[in-house]
This record gives structure tokens, C-alpha cells and sequence, in this order.
């Protein structure tokens, strides 16, 4: 027996967020605030086949400190990245490195990879096909290690802790 | 007040263009396709995002309310950004494109 959540609001996040960028792109009003609300249980309905299955939020204060790491991250990391860039490039030392991946949820997996693309110096190039390591380009790295454990401390363990997976 | 708006407005808008540009220069200078790769995400995510904090800011100074869709831009960037990154490095993977002489570690054949 599915509940009424289930059939009208499969994903109450997903519909919240359409919802809000409706209403962010079309100015607030009475009139979008209601064809907003119809797109946000529409869309997600009619879409609904081609979402996996996306892990719950767990832990939504470990979300909202992990975004300000991320956003910082990205702040510290494109000054020391445009540095190396506009500095002499000998010196650079590129380097493909793997990550043995600890999360086995998609979602959060996808989620991880977006988080190291976005850092800038290092890319997610690709995922291994069982799931268990990513490999990550680096464009200057000195100790792959550190890199590995850099990232596991700094994003994959709060992702863990907010999917719980 | 105004000139301190338009401080902060000006600021923000020329750390943007700084690192766009920065990125540019990245595009131009770094020696492979994988080192390039790099150029574009740091245009995408300070040098955007700079642009956008002074553009939010001007408006919502202008009309004398918080415009916040510019955020969106950011949203949609940063789901968008690395996914098309991902995909560009699994192309040149497959397509075994030289990479710098220094370069450690394989990519993968898969």
C-alpha cells in the first residue's frame, strides 16, 4: 500500500528545490507560488523512472558544515591553482592518483566526484565499473597519499556520515 | 553607503574577471589535455562566482530588494561543471591523448 507521500511527492526535496527556482527566476508572486507548486509535484512525478534510488539526507547539519568546507575549499584552492598556472609550469608534476572509494551508494559516489572536480587541482576522470575506486587527476601533485587522505578526511567522511552509507 | 556598495561591487567583479582570465591563461598555457582540464573549472566556479556576487549585489541594491536568482546560476554551474569535466577526461582516456612527460601514474582502459 503506498501512502499518499509515496504517489503525490515522491521526492519532497527535489519539489522544494524546483519550487524555490521557479519562484527565484519568476519573481515571488501569488500566481507562481501556485503554477510553481503544480511543476514541483508534476515534474517529479512524470520523471520519476529515470531517478535511481537517491539516498535520504540523514544528517542535516553535517550537510550544511560540509558545503561551507566545500565553498572555502574552492575559495583557497583557486588561488593556489591560478599561482601554479601563471608560474613556471616545469615545475608542475601532473599525475593520475586512485582513490579507494569507502561510500557504496551512487548518489553519494556522483556526489563525491562533483566535489573534487569542483575543487580546482583535481579532476574525477573516471569510476571503476565495481564501484570501488575513482581515479582523480591531479595537476600538481606532491604526495598522492596526502592527496587520498586529504580528500577522505575532507569529503568522504562527512558525505558518509550525512547518507549514513 | 553608495560608494561603499559600489566598492564592494567592483571588488567582486574584478576578483571574477581576474580568474577567468587566469583560467583563460591556463587553457592557453598548460601543456596537455589533461593539465588543461584544470583551466576551465576555476573560470567556472570563482571566476562565476565573483561575477555573481557583485551582479546580487548591485541589483539588490538597485531595486531595493534581494534578487537572488543569480544563485541559481551557481547551482546549475555546480552540478553541470563536473559532470561535462568527467566526461571529457573519460573521452581522452579512451582516446589515449599524449599527456606531460612528467605525468605519474596510468590512466585507465576500460
Amino acid at each position: 500500500m503506498k501512502t499518499f507521500m509515496d504517489r503525490v511527492l515522491p521526492f519532497p526535496s527535489l519539489s522544494l528545490i524546483l519550487w524555490l527556482a521557479w519562484l527565484l527566476l519568476n519573481g515571488f508572486s501569488a500566481g507562481h507560488a501556485l503554477l510553481g507548486a503544480v511543476l514541483a509535484v508534476v515534474l517529479p512525478l512524470t520523471t520519476r523512472p529515470f531517478w535511481p534510488n537517491v539516498p535520504r539526507v540523514r544528517n542535516l547539519p553535517r550537510m550544511f558544515s560540509f558545503v561551507v568546507v566545500v565553498l572555502y575549499d574552492i575559495v583557497v584552492a583557486n588561488v593556489s591553482v591560478a599561482i601554479k598556472v601563471l608560474g613556471p609550469l616545469k615545475s608542475l608534476r601532473p599525475g593520475f592518483v586512485e582513490f579507494p572509494l569507502e561510500l557504496d551508494d551512487d548518489f553519494a559516489i556522483a556526489l563525491l566526484a562533483s566535489t573534487i572536480s569542483l575543487t580546482p587541482g583535481t579532476v574525477s576522470a573516471d569510476v571503476s565499473l565495481d564501484r570501488t575506486t575513482l581515479l582523480i587527476h591531479a595537476l600538481d601533485v606532491d604526495d598522492p597519499a596526502a592527496l587520498v587522505a586529504e580528500i577522505k578526511q575532507r569529503y568522504e567522511r562527512p558525505l558518509k556520515e550525512i547518507f549514513e552509507c | 553607503m553608495d560608494s561603499l556598495i559600489e566598492w564592494a561591487v567592483s571588488i567582486f567583479v574584478i576578483i571574477g574577471g581576474v580568474f577567468a582570465l587566469v583560467g583563460s591563461i591556463g587553457l592557453t598555457r598548460l601543456p596537455d589535455f589533461y593539465t588543461r582540464l584544470h583551466g576551465p573549472t576555476k573560470a567556472t566556479t570563482l571566476g562565476v562566482g565573483g561575477a555573481i556576487m557583485g551582479s546580487l549585489i548591485y541589483f539588490s541594491w538597485q531595486e531595493h530588494a534581494l534578487q537572488l536568482h543569480e544563485v541559481l546560476i551557481t547551482l546549475f554551474l555546480f552540478i553541470t561543471a563536473p559532470v561535462s569535466a568527467h566526461m571529457l577526461a573519460k573521452a581522452a582516456m579512451h582516446r589515449d591523448l599524449k599527456r606531460m612527460r612528467e605525468t605519474r601514474g596510468e590512466p585507465w582502459k576500460q
